[in-house]
């Protein structure tokens, strides 16, 4: 970037670093669509070179669809992430916007608590929390998922649309409050739509953890129907024998293609979602 | 006490104007603050904070799966303390988590470099070298299973062609190695989001101050110490405690991979409280297990907080 650089160089302290990143960074994606394309049979073909396919097949994700419940499990998955990320959305716009706009009692206190609540962990909770959901009946449903991804969700997306809402000018809406609006009806009608990014970045974000998210949806499924995308390809796909390989990487490729899918059309969107946390506060 | 004032001299108006309506309600900041509150308090108090405490009840008695026990006091913890199995778990969580942070922000810092060249296609490269940060990690972990499975390893393959081994790696199943091998899957996964941190540090950095001090005879290295540390320092700081306490109580990973095993060489904190807590149905026990992590997260978590509050 400063003065000029020969080619040479540019080779040694660009192109060469790039190449090391992107090998170390996408052969797992590589290798696991090649084996997912691979008749069974030619894994163990010792003279075949294994970093490439010699006979293509989707044999293994003709299985997958045929003889296994990934269907069951995409649903799974879409319905639980969705109605999730829904209800995220409606609760942490409400709290980032109140902690934004605001003056009531404790709302400092409840702030830092929100924040708190982001760096608190699954692996604390999910033995007391699986009590609590077999108490409340909610073992092995989807509520059981909907009602506890929020409380991993809430207080990061609440955080990034109370710094969204920060930068939307108070005068807009005291305008509109002037002219006769409620103050919920200019969150609605004036503030929700200037904060579309926002509001992308937050859904996006709910949306990717939900569709990831692994151990809750591991303890409070017990059904093989009632499983998600990442949980049912771990549990049910790996057997005993040796030739599960091609339908459990075909199941990995395609739980993660989605979220992949979604990522490439968004990526701005997401990264600054991601960053908003730790760089702009 | 100040804030309980307004409240009450606030609803005090509010009666003399006509009594509660939930348009007023609705209208008043200190009231419709606390309401807009509610929904997500409420599902953060039943499925977040009351969870915690029965945690705490739960360590301190007995209990077993679909039994609940009497106190014990402190027995569950006492227990853990001459408990070998768990001593090697705090071992590995420790290396887990410490060991991983340092190479993840390195590695996180050149790519971060690399990725600030102007360059072509540098938004499908941005995209594409996040992927291990955003595809579902026990997904990508199974690509990791196999690329150390001991039959069909890559790796191995690539070795023994090159002459370099004569048998297969058993990168899992060896107890010296499973802990490395477990490292190098959570470091593949950690470095794209160190990556993208940095690299917003990094644009944050004003051009001008790259070419001026080029201008008054700064080599690279010495704009690298002098411009580029300073100026990503406190992303650095904020994306490392992060990853600590994520990387500290991770679960799926491992669970993936080794199950804690073999011989637990591999057990974390969160692995061994599932195991024993639901697989050996000991739940008393595996809460205690899991509230080990609380007073180490806590730190971490007050470093970070903290360090925001001072910005």
């Amino acid at each position: 970037m400063v003065g000029s650089k020969t080619l040479g160089r540019q080779v040694l302290t660009l192109y060469l670093p790039l190449a090391f990143f992107l090998v170390f960074l996408l052969f797992p994606f590589y290798w696991m669509s090649i084996v997912s394309l691979k008749p069974t049979n030619d894994l163990f073909q010792l003279k075949y070179n294994p970093f490439w396919v010699q006979k293509f097949t989707f044999e293994n994700y003709l299985y997958l669809f045929q003889k296994t419940e990934f269907p069951e499990w995409v649903k799974n998955t879409i319905i639980v992430s969705v109605v999730s990320t829904i209800v995220s959305l409606v609760c942490s716009v409400l709290i980032g916007y109140a902690l934004a706009r605001l003056r009531f009692p404790g709302s400092n206190f409840l702030g830092v608590g929100i924040f708190l609540a982001y760096l608190v962990p699954p692996t604390l909770l999910f033995l007391p929390l699986s009590q609590v959901i077999v108490k409340l009946g909610l073992y092995n449903t989807y509520w059981a998922l909907i009602l506890t991804y929020p409380t991993q969700l809430i207080p990061f997306a609440s955080w990034l649309l109370m710094g969204y809402f920060r930068t939307i000018p108070k005068e807009i809406e005291e305008c509109a409050m002037a002219d006769g609006c409620t103050r919920m009806e200019a969150l609605v009608k004036i503030i929700l739509p200037l904060s579309v990014p926002g509001l992308l970045s937050a859904g996006i974000f709910c949306f990717t953890l939900c569709w990831n998210e692994f151990l809750y949806a591991l303890i409070f499924m017990s059904s093989g129907a009632m499983k998600t995308i990442p949980v049912g390809t771990v549990s049910d796909l790996i057997k005993a024998d040796v030739l599960f390989w091609g339908s459990l990487m075909a199941s990995a490729v395609l739980g993660s293609f989605p979220i992949a899918i979604l990522y490439s059309f968004f990526v701005k969107y997401y990264v600054s979602g991601l960053t908003a946390g730790a760089v702009k506060r | 006490m100040k804030g309980s004032e307004t409240f009450s001299t606030t609803a005090g108006a509010g009666r003399r104007k006509g009594g509660w309506s939930l348009r007023r309600l609705l209208d008043r900041q200190s009231s419709l603050g606390i309401i807009l509150m509610l929904p997500g308090a409420l599902l953060l108090i039943v499925f977040m904070a009351y969870p915690f405490f029965l945690g705490i009840w739960l360590s301190l008695t007995n209990s077993r799966i679909g039994r609940m026990g009497h106190f014990i006091g402190l027995r569950n913890f006492v227990d853990l303390l001459s408990d070998s199995i768990f001593h090697q778990t705090a071992r590995n969580t420790l290396i887990y988590a410490m060991v991983t942070v340092p190479f993840k922000a390195m590695l996180g810092l050149g790519l971060a470099m690399v990725l600030n060249n102007r360059m072509r296609f540098s938004n499908p490269i941005r995209a594409a070298v996040m992927m291990p940060w955003i595809v579902p990690t026990a997904l990508s972990t199974l690509g990791w299973f196999m690329i150390f499975d001991p039959v069909f390893s890559p790796i191995s393959w690539l070795l023994r062609s090159l002459g370099l081994i004569t048998k297969n790696i058993n990168f899992l199943g060896d107890p010296r190695l499973a802990i490395s091998s477990v490292c190098l899957a959570n470091i593949w996964r950690g470095v794209p989001f160190f990556g993208i941190t940095i690299l917003a540090g990094l644009q944050a950095v004003p051009h001008e101050l790259h070419e001026a001090a080029a201008i008054d005879g700064a080599n690279a290295w010495r704009r690298f110490l002098h411009i580029t540390i300073p100026s990503i320092r406190g992303v650095v700081l904020i994306a490392g405690l992060l990853s600590i306490i994520w990387t500290f109580a991770d679960f799926q990973l491992i669970y993936v991979l080794t199950k804690g095993g073999p011989a637990n060489m591999t057990h974390i904190f969160g692995t061994y409280a599932y195991q024993i807590g639901l697989s050996a149905t000991d739940i008393g026990q595996g809460a205690a297990i899991a509230l080990y992590m609380f007073p180490i997260l806590s730190v971490f978590a007050i470093l970070l907080l903290i360090y925001l509050r001072r910005e």
